[in-house]
């Protein structure tokens, strides 16, 4: 469902989910006015969330969805990603930046949302799962002028 | 986009030019498979030109990575070709540009060996 700024999904553990929420999101950001850079930013950012979701959540499971939210409004693009799979410790990911991690095929798509995101907030899904959330503000050092809560 | 990619010769380096974008799935799986082909092929200087690659996720990276790892196991090295700004962008973020020598030019990448 969404009315242009907010948006609330189940999506399959798919894909063909990370495209469609990489697509919608940069559209959203379009439309409401972000630059291009940061409709491209805001792309890599939910799509390497997403992908966490569906590969590392929930391991693709047909039995298993992903929630995605997004919001836009004045302030900020917001984003929160909720799997189905057993709970992600961020401390535990060896540091792709790192001599071991460095030549690793994997474990870099936290650090791209990251650089991409000013905020990344990981935590427990209730139940079970993990949620992720990702605010991208329209201008540096926005934060803090009005924090919502986005749910 | 899906991810195009068709190999060539030039004098005894192989460069391979890819198009579109490197993202898990299909695109991430045919580089994997073009760059197994050519290496159990015996190439050993292999050259990745990324002038229409204009998006790299995190799993294309990956397989960037996998690509320089395996070849160098079997004496092939790897190096890049005009590196299109965002996925600059991108090899700054994650240091892979520590790893990978990149040429903005062919002929003094195929000249680099």
């Amino acid at each position: 469902m969404t009315d242009g700024r907010n948006l609330r999904l189940s999506l399959e553990s798919t894909l063909d989910s990370v495209e469609a929420a990489e697509l919608i999101v940069q559209r959203m950001a379009d439309i409401n006015g972000f630059s291009a850079d940061q409709v491209h930013e805001i792309g890599v950012g939910v799509r390497e969330m997403m992908v966490n979701a569906v590969k590392h959540g929930n391991g693709f499971s047909p039995d298993k969805t992903v929630l995605f939210r997004a919001s836009i409004d004045e302030e900020a693009f917001r984003a929160s990603v909720t799997d189905q799979g057993v709970g992600f410790d961020p401390e535990r990911v060896r540091d792709p930046l790192g001599a071991e991690g460095l030549l690793l095929p994997s474990g870099r798509g936290l650090l791209m949302a990251r650089a991409f995101f000013d905020e990344v907030e990981i935590s427990p899904a209730e139940g079970c799962g993990t949620t992720v959330r990702l605010i991208k503000y329209r201008t540096k050092g926005a934060q803090g002028e009005s924090q919502e809560e986005h749910q | 986009m899906s991810l195009s990619i068709a190999s060539r010769n030039v004098v005894d380096v192989t460069v391979v030019d890819l198009s579109g974008r490197i993202t898990l799935g299909e695109g991430s799986g045919n580089l994997r498979s073009t760059v197994k082909s050519l290496l159990d092929s015996g190439v050993k200087k292999l050259v990745l030109n990324l002038a229409d690659v204009n998006y790299i996720d995190s799993s294309g990276l990956g397989e960037l990575v996998s690509a320089y790892t395996t070849a160098q196991g079997q004496g092939c090295t790897v190096k890049l070709l005009n590196v299109q700004s965002k996925v600059q962008d991108l090899l700054q973020i994650t240091k892979l540009y520590t790893v990978f020598e990149a040429h903005t030019d062919e002929a003094a990448a195929v000249a680099s060996f």
